[in-house]
């Protein structure tokens, strides 16, 4: 019985997840083929060759959590104010605002972003307002903008939901005893709310990690991540086993960081651990 | 009685959501060191009048006091009071210790760490939940959680603690020991309890004062042997404690009762007029066969272990219930017997309809 519930789930992972990490792993130690491609062999050059786009590690290991982080920052205040500050009948429309934006393709959105960091958008409004004409398009300002606004609710459902499932009694009960609203929000509400910050920052990081579109378009090539690279390598230069080895490589640095990284923030939550759901 | 002697009172108070009046008009007075219960059925207003204590409702009119002083617009937070939550809103993400020890740990100044653990130890012994410490929430019994509860409220020495139905959800014999601990508590604190419950044997058993709610109004307020022997009012006779109607009119003189079938009652003196009169199954007696009093025919008989309950279709009136003490029934009488009730006029319980 288990096992028929299992089955499509297994089978879609089997197909769709571990069959092409293997071919990427035999590729990735395999070689280019003159005219692209793929020869069979069993060599580590491609993994030597690696140093050649550090920038792009580094840009990608800096830009996941320095993105999410950000995100983080906006997310709470709105899912906060969605949970327990907003008039619960005007909920739904506000949630709606939030979310109807990603109907349309995200291509789309950062391409009206294009228009509006570029310097027939905001730089010239503030031009003629008689402030300096400021470069906003192809900075690595514009890609954080362009996350943030990109990735934003993401980060806001988790945070959300597991601030309406908080019980309000309990911040009754913090304010009962003495304790003034921060004292209160850092006390209760935050930690209790931990899940919902676990869940949307490794959400966003993982999802940040993998991110091309944005930096192309935003950062016009000039802030280079491992997903321009790979889009290059594959579709570009058609050397595909390198590719492959840039992106076990990511996979593998990810993971590592990832179980680092919780290891310590349960740490971090020690006693004050609460039960995932 | 004057203000200096109460520890909350309640000058006009009243409470309104929208159209809705939770709360009219309350004026209530509960003197220091009382335990005192606010008792009414579901919606009367208790709970909302709890809340205004505590700080979580502010009245829409009027004035609520504590320690003397008037407490509007002052936030939970800056109040002398503490409460037991029902369903007690412990923290789940804090081991007992931290939950009990979470209100001296918002002092300010702050409190030495030491004096901390030791004030925190002494409230667990209070309970007698003294190497529970480092327990999680959800470790622990029903019971357990409500003396966790319990020693979390009263650790910063309120002058008030506030219970918000504290024993609704433990089971009947639990509830029956909590009863005996929450008064010696409060005995051994001085603290002014002020209890909100829907369960009048709670009420009645543990408090100095029953404050009887209706409606958003208080209806009486008085020591609970006053409340449950003399209700101010007919709906207060009917909440507290079982009750037989009998409907009649009081003839001129005020000496007897006329039933609707023209039956007469003896009762002890009361203004003429259309009346309901009250009667408390155990003012009853029960015994078998016809004789002067009431006749009726046995219905159903309710076997409680130290009385007996009995359900009686009195001839012309309609069904009486009567108890009766084991010791009183030597032998017990069977549905289908035919008994006599009788009863002392004074214990017939008069109100004008």
């Amino acid at each position: 019985m288990t096992a028929a519930f299992v089955a499509p789930a297994a089978l879609w992972l089997a197909v769709f997840l571990v069959l092409p990490f293997i071919a990427m792993l035999v590729f990735a130690f395999g070689r280019r083929a003159p005219e692209g491609g793929y020869l069979p062999a069993f060599t580590f050059e491609q993994f030597l060759n690696l140093p050649a786009r550090a920038t792009a590690f580094g840009n990608t290991l800096l830009l996941a959590p320095v993105g999410a982080l950000l995100c983080l920052l906006v997310a709470y205040p709105v899912a906060y104010y969605l949970a327990l500050r907003a008039d619960p009948r005007h909920r739904l429309v506000l949630i709606s605002l939030i979310v109807v934006p990603f109907w349309t393709s995200l291509l789309v959105r950062t391409y009206a972003w294009m228009y509006i960091l570029g310097s027939r958008g905001l730089p010239s409004l503030l031009e003629a307002v008689g402030l300096p004409d400021i470069r906003m398009l192809n900075t690595p300002g514009a890609v954080l903008v362009g996350i943030l606004y990109g990735y934003l609710p993401l980060m806001i459902m988790p945070i959300y939901v597991s601030l309406e499932k908080l019980d309000r009694r309990l911040l009754e009960a913090s304010a009962d005893l003495g304790a003034r609203p921060v004292a209160t929000f850092f006390g209760v509400t935050l930690p209790l709310s931990m899940p919902g910050v676990m869940t949307g920052t490794a959400l966003v990081t993982i999802l940040l990690l993998g991110e091309y579109l944005i930096p192309q378009l935003l950062g016009g090539g000039k802030v280079f991540f491992i997903g321009n690279a790979l889009v290059d390598l594959f579709l570009q230069s058609r050397n595909w086993p390198f590719g492959s080895a840039i992106a076990v490589t990511l996979v593998l640095v990810v993971v590592v960081v990832l179980t680092v990284a919780m290891r310590i923030a349960w740490r971090f939550a020690g006693t004050r651990r609460v039960d995932l759901v | 009685m004057t203000s200096a002697a109460n520890d909350v009172e309640f000058r006009s108070v009243s409470k309104r959501y929208g159209e809705v009046r939770a709360v009219s008009d309350v004026d209530l007075a509960v003197p220091k060191g009382a335990f005192v219960a606010l008792l009414g059925p579901s919606g009367c207003g208790k709970t909302t009048c709890l809340r205004m204590i505590g700080g979580f409702e502010q009245p829409s009119e009027g004035t609520v006091l504590v320690d003397d002083r008037p407490m509007n617009g002052v936030p939970p937070y800056r109040r002398p009071v503490n409460m037991v939550f029902q369903h007690y809103a412990l923290f789940p993400h804090l081991d007992v210790e931290a939950n009990v020890s979470y209100g001296l740990r918002q002092m300010r100044p702050r409190i030495d760490r030491r004096e901390v653990a030791r004030r925190t130890g002494e409230a667990l012994e209070l309970v007698r939940l003294g190497g529970y410490s480092a327990r999680k929430i959800h470790e622990l019994s029903g019971g357990q959680q409500q003396r966790v509860a319990l020693a979390r409220a009263i650790i910063n020495r309120p002058s008030v603690l506030l219970l918000d139905e504290p024993l609704a959800a433990l089971d009947r014999k639990l509830r029956t020991a909590m009863q005996i601990e929450l008064q010696s508590l409060q005995r051994e604190l001085g603290i002014t309890f002020v209890l909100v419950t829907h369960d009048q044997e709670e009420a009645l058993s543990m408090s100095d004062f029953v404050c009887v709610m209706n409606a958003g109004r208080v209806v009486q307020m008085a020591p609970p042997q006053e409340v449950y022997d003399r209700p101010g009012t007919l709906f207060v006779a009917d909440f507290v404690g079982k009750t037989n109607r009998l409907s009649g009119v009081v003839e001129a003189g005020g000496r007897t009762l006329r039933l609707a079938d023209g039956r007469a009652l003896p009762v002890s003196s009361q203004a003429p007029g259309a009346v309901t009169a009250v009667l408390r199954p155990e003012a009853i007696a029960i015994a078998h066969g016809e004789g002067d009093g009431l006749a009726g025919t046995v219905t159903h008989r309710i076997f409680l272990g130290n009385a007996v309950e009995y359900a009686v279709a009195a001839d012309g009136i309609g069904e009486m219930l009567v108890t009766a003490d084991r010791s009183a029934a030597q032998t017990l009488a069977d549905p289908g017997d035919r008994v006599t009730l009788r009863f002392a006029p004074e214990s017939l319980l008069v109100f004008p309809t």
